[in-house]
Formats: C-alpha cells, structure tokens, sequence
C-alpha cells in the first residue's frame, strides 16, 4: 500500500447506493477478500485500496466505500471528485433499491466526472430464491444508459472480482485512448508503462487526493 | 521510501507484492503509548519537531504556553498561571498512577492467563476460529480486568520503565498467528502475522461491565465516596460531577449517570415518582406512535432503523437478542418520530448502546456481554428500556445539530477541530495536509458517533463518566478529546507517507486493547487543552 510499491496508475472508485445493499462487503471482500456477516453500518466514508494487475500494467484502486443513506449525501458528495469508476449497487431481492437507481445516477453525474466508468452492481445472487429484480430487466436498464453491469454475490465471492476488473480495465482503456484527453480525468496519474523504481515517493503525482 | 529504511514502516512492513495484498497491520508493534515519555515531549515543546527549518516560534502556540509553564520557579501570583500548572500536575499524576498501574499488574496478568484458558472457552457459542479468538482476546481482557480503575495515589513508581510498559503488550497470548487472514468474519483490524488476532469490537465485559472483582483499598474508599454523596436526601449534583469526572464506580454508575444527566431528580423523595411518570410517558409514546412505523410517512424511517440495529453491536450476544433488538427499535423509532427536525440518522444506533448497557447491569451481577434479558422481569426490561430512551434523548438534545440536515454540527465541529490541531501540533496538522488528508474524511466519524467506533465499548463507557461530569461534555468537550486523540498517533501519522496509509491509519487507528487507563490519560490531555484554550477561544480562530 506504501509509496515503496511500484504502480503505473492510481484510479479512485466509488461504491454508492441503497443502505445495506452490500457496498462495504462488496469492498471488503475485494481488497481483503472478506465477507461480514457482522458488518456496522458505514459512516461518512471508508477507504481502501488494492492493486491488481491489467494488461501487464500495475494498478492501484482507491476505493471509496460511502453511507447510503440520505442524510449524509450533502458530505459525501464532495466524495465524487476525481473518481474515475463507480459502482452503483443494489440488491436483486429488494426492489425498492433499484427503483434509486435513477437517483443515484443523477447524483453521480451531478458531481462525477463525466468520463466516470460507471457498472450496475446487482448484489446479493446468493440469495436467489427472492430475487425481485429480474436479471434481464437491469441488464437493459444500463445498456441504454451506457451503464457496464453484473450480478455478483460478495457472500459467496461471486463476480466481484470480474466487476472491479472491468471496471478498472474500462478506465484504463478509456485513458489510454484518444477518447478521453488527460487533463479530464483528473485522478488517474500517469506514467510510464515501465514499473518504476520503488523508493521513490517524490516522482509520484499527488492523486485522488481531493474529496 | 528508501531514505526511512525498514525502520518504523510497520504498515507497510509484511506487504506483500502481489496483487491482492492489503496491509492494515494492527497491534503495538512499537512499544505502546508511554505517558510519561509523553507528558515528558509535550512538556519539553517539542521545539525541535515543529518546524524543519528549525525556526523558533511566535509565542502565541500553545507549545510555547507549555514550555512557559514547565519553569516552575517563575510562576508568579498570574491564577493562569497556577491553574495551568495544576492542570499539568494533573495530568503528571494520572500519568504516574498510569504507569504504576501497568506495573502492578504485569505480574498478576501473567497468572491470570492460565486461569482464563479455562474459562474463556464458555463464553461465546460462536463458531470454533471465533471462539478461539474470543479465547485469545479474553486472555487480554481478563489481564485487563483486574485493572481497578485509576486512582490518583501518589506514591512514586518507576517510570519511564519502557521495558515493563512494552511487555505488557507483548504478553504472551499464545493464539496461532495469523489466523486472521483466512477468517471471513474478521473486521478490518487484523494483526500482523506473527501476532495473536483481537477482534475490533473488543469485549465488553472487563472493567466497566464484568463481574466485580476484588476492589482495591482505592477503589472501595471511592465508591464509600460515592455512596455518601448519593445517600443525603438531596444529592450535591456538583459534588458527584467531581468525583465522576475521574471514573464512575461500576456498582454506582447507573444511578449517577441517571443523576447526571438531569433525569432523575437530585431530591431523592421524588425520584420514585419522577420515574414512573417518566416510564409511563415513554410507554405512552409507544402506544402512539409506534403502530405507525408501517404508514406511509415513517415506512423509511423505520425501514433504515430496522436494517441498522442488526448491525449495531454484531459482535455482542447480546444484542442478537430479539426482545433487544426490538428494544432498540422502538427507541429510535419513537425518538425520530418526535425529532422530526433530524429524523433517525446513522449513527443515532449507537448512542442507545452505552445507556443500555450500564442500565442492564443495574439488575445483574455477572457481565453482561452473554447475558440473557429473557432472565430479568419484564418491569425491569421496560424500565431499562424507558430510561435509556429519555437518558438518550438527553443527550442527543445536546448535540442535536449534528444531525439535522446537512449536519451542520458536525461540519463546524471537524472544522474546528482543525484549528485546534493546527495550534497544538503543528506538525501532524502540516504533515497531513502535505498528503493532502482532509479532516472530514476520518473525523466525521469521530463527532457523528461519539468516538464510539474507535473505541472499545468499555472505553465508551468511561468516557461518557467525563461526559456527563463536564458541561456540555457531549459537545464541548468531546472535541478536546478528539484533538488529544488525533495527537496522541502522532508517531503512526508521522510515519505515514501517503495518502493512502494516512487514511486507512485514521479509520483503523489501533485501540482495541484499551481500557480504562488509556482512557484517563486521554483525558487528562483533553482536559489540560480545553484548559489551555477554553478562555481564550481567539487561539483557535484565526
């Protein structure tokens, strides 16, 4: 996690949503490969990091992991800045948590970053015998809204992994690609592909650093 | 990195360099938290530290105030003065009486262990990895727990002993290591791998809420104190302030923070009556309102509480009860309903915990982590369950802009506790904006629960004695505790590079072995900083 691990991108992810949708399992079982059944509800925000490696390249996720509830959104929403992925959870046995979705892509594009790499996150498949929200119903949902998307069980571990990756992989590619300029997404710091020497903290561009 | 070597990067320390490899390392690898070496830097100014370019300061900080004040000889008639000395004499006594406690119990913690081996395995019911690191946390705790709380005798003890101080930590648990990494249920605090696993939530039962151990010569003279002040037929409120101010006798707690909090009067003839009136106004609102927690315009509210309370206490039996669970329900529910301004918000959970907690064990003498409320009458549980609602209120009435929309409370709080920092330790304060941490991002926590998610519950506990003895403790002076506890890490925080391991430091700051002494001398330090800068607020403003 130190300055003393080399990387060649650092790229900020959020995870918002319905309260209890499973957005803190989803990060824990991803950069600790954990599950809590005795998880406490997450308050202001939560942080955490992992570095996975994509296309031969190092990469470093930054993983901000927010409340879902109402109250707190006028603090966390400074939380959006510099994000370059999100993803927007909600639990395939509560409808009501989908029917937010709308919401919370509004919010999202009210202070992310227009570029943002945004995935649906349905939760919960291991508890398939409730499931209220159909599989192909969201499916559609975010193909006309651009929008990647997974069904994924952080319970069982199931997916989470192929999520995140997309997701980063999505960034990466939107960056290293003409679409985007640089200058627009303004967290990823770039380098060279060349893993550079560790022990270098100086070269390092300060990044994800604004909420 | 190189520059710093392999010396006090114990965060990064067991990385390993493959993807997936996340370190949150915890447990005092350096050696703990020495008052007295402590008290010693702060006395000291800690000059040399405060600007690298080593130019001396304007003599408006609070660390030249302290270094002024260390020169005994030139205090003159200034009451400032004075008062500022025996403030920090204060501190120096709860930071003897510290060390001299580490001391005393070092040598009954290493017998106790074996006791313990015994016992702790019928403590949790949970599955086998959990029992056993219940078992090893319990080792810890039982050492703990013959930990009368501090007193303030004076004799001298050999301080500085960092040899003792340090092997207290490292008291052998005997845990195979490492069971932390392949364990689901394990919270985000793990250990290093060669260190014994101590679960985040620590237990509760030790100190403030166990069975009562033998009581010291100290400890017995403080709670015949106590007994005195509560027995007049009107109890001196300010007299039992004081004498909580340094910890609260477990067998005396329920009633005076009853007392304290204003809920039950001082005059003892009407307490019977203020009671039932009280419960049955309590019980009324439920007849009320509570039905309506499925209408149309308190579906959410109820909705979020009844999705929050399994999550509130995961760890504590007790609170996986039902007829607990409901409890807290109809708590929360009845109080949001009647704040409207602020509603239920995240975090309200778990202000009801400690009120419960301490008014439970009013009605029993074993701990109360385990304990079965199906065993108490059903009075007794609808009392407990009436003065927790109104003893929460209270406070919440207190701090009640921490919650309204927006939070603006909170938001003035953190910001204001920036300033605090930026005065008294300039150092942590540049270092973590050169990182580009922002206080909002770890310290929202802090005034939105109360430090309670930082804290073991025991520590909670014991703080909300302070609380309740100090004005406005819940608001006031829980910001001084903040900024004593923010300061108190400063070596991790110093020892942190980037941004990344500032913030998992700060939301995973490595206190679940703390109990009552850590405690007192945090707020000894909180004390001592509200001291420095309570009559003068224009320190803090700039």
């Amino acid at each position: 996690m130190g300055s003393d691990e080399a990387y060649n991108f650092v790229f900020k992810v959020v995870l918002i949503g319905e309260s209890g949708v499973g957005k803190s399992n989803l990060l824990s079982r991803f950069t600790k490969n954990e599950f809590n059944h005795d998880s406490r509800t997450t308050i202001g925000v939560e942080f955490s990091t992992r570095t996975i490696q994509l296309k031969g390249l190092i990469i470093k996720a930054q993983i901000w992991d927010t409340a879902g509830l109402e109250r707190y959104r006028a603090i966390t929403s400074a939380y959006y800045r510099g994000a370059v992925g999100a993803l927007l959870v909600y639990d395939i046995t509560k409808h009501l948590t989908y029917e937010s979705v709308e919401r919370w892509l509004k919010e999202l594009y009210d202070h992310a970053d227009p570029h943002i790499v945004v995935m649906l996150v349905g939760n919960k498949t291991d508890l398939g015998s409730e499931r209220s929200v159909p599989t192909e119903e969201a499916k559609d949902f975010a193909e006309k809204n651009g929008l990647l998307f997974l069904e994924t069980s952080a319970l069982e571990s199931t997916n989470v992994e192929t999520a995140f990756h997309n997701v980063l992989g999505e960034i990466h590619r939107k960056v290293s690609s003409k679409e985007v300029t640089r200058g627009s997404i303004s967290a990823v710091s770039l380098a060279s592909p060349i893993p550079r020497a560790a022990g270098d903290p100086e070269e390092k561009k300060p990044c994800c650093k604004n909420l | 990195m190189s520059t710093d070597g392999n010396k006090k990067q114990f965060w990064k320390r067991n990385t390993a360099k493959v993807p997936g490899s996340i370190q949150h390392v915890y447990g005092a690898q350096h050696p703990p938290f020495d008052p007295l070496l402590h008290a010693n830097l702060i006395k000291a100014g800690n000059k040399p530290q405060m600007i690298p370019g080593g130019k001396p300061k304007k003599a408006t900080t609070f660390q030249e105030f302290e270094s002024i004040t260390s020169d005994a000889w030139d205090v003159g008639d200034d009451d400032d003065e004075l008062l500022a000395m025996a403030a920090q004499n204060l501190n120096i006594e709860v930071v003897m009486e510290t060390a001299n406690k580490v001391i005393e119990n070092h040598s009954k913690q290493q017998e106790k262990q074996r006791q313990d081996d015994a016992d702790a395995s019928e403590l949790e019911e949970r599955e086998e990895e959990e029992a056993h690191e219940e078992e090893v946390e319990e080792e810890e705790e039982e050492g703990e727990e013959s930990t009368p709380e501090v007193s303030f005798a004076s004799e001298p003890s050999p301080l500085g002993d960092g040899r003792l101080v340090k092997s207290l930590s490292e008291a052998p648990i005997g845990s195979p290591k490492d069971a932390a990494g392949e364990r689901a249920s394990l919270h985000r605090q793990q250990s290093l791998p060669h260190r014994p696993t101590i679960p985040m939530v620590a237990r509760m039962a030790d100190q403030n809420t166990s069975g009562t151990p033998a009581m010291t010569e100290r400890e017995a003279s403080r709670l015949d104190k106590f007994r005195q002040v509560l027995a007049g037929p009107n109890t001196d409120l300010e007299e039992l302030r004081k004498l909580s101010w340094s910890g609260i006798p477990r067998q005396v707690r329920p009633i005076t923070w009853k007392l304290l909090s204003g809920y039950l009067p001082a005059n003892t003839e009407r307490r019977e009556s203020t009671l039932q009136r009280k419960r049955q106004e309590y019980f009324g609102f439920i007849e009320q309102y509570y039905d309506s927690r499925n209408d149309e315009h308190h579906q959410d509210t109820y909705r979020q509480i009844h999705i929050d309370i399994p999550r509130t206490n995961p760890l504590i039996p007790l609170f996986q009860q039902a007829s607990v669970q409901e409890i807290f329900e109809r708590i929360l529910f009845i109080w949001a309903i009647r704040h409207p301004a602020s509603g239920y918000v995240q975090g309200i959970n778990d202000l009801v915990t400690p009120f419960f907690v301490v008014y439970v064990f009013e009605y029993i003498k074993e701990e109360v982590e385990n304990f079965d409320v199906s065993s108490l009458q059903e009075e007794a549980l609808r009392n407990i369950e009436a003065d927790s609602f109104w003893c929460m209120s209270k406070l919440l009435d207190g701090i009640q802009d921490n919650y309204t929309f927006a939070q603006p409370g909170i938001q003035r709080k953190v910001k204001a506790l920036e300033e605090l920092v930026s005065r008294i330790d300039e150092t942590v304060h540049v270092h973590m904006q050169q990182y580009e941490v922002e206080y909002l991002q770890f310290a929202f926590r802090w005034m939105n629960n109360l430090l309670m998610r930082e804290l073991p519950l025991r520590c909670t506990i014991r703080l909300w004695d302070t609380y309740q003895a100090e004005p406005e403790g819940f608001s006031h002076f829980h910001l001084y505790v903040c900024a004593a506890f923010l300061v108190r890490w400063r070596k991790e925080i110093l020892d942190e590079r980037d941004f990344q391991g500032l913030m998992i430091l700060l939301q995973n700051l490595p206190t679940m072995h703390w109990g009552n002494e850590e405690v007192s001398v945090l707020l000894a330090e909180a004390y001592r900083l509200k001291f420095a800068f309570a009559d003068a607020p224009n320190h803090y403003k700039r």
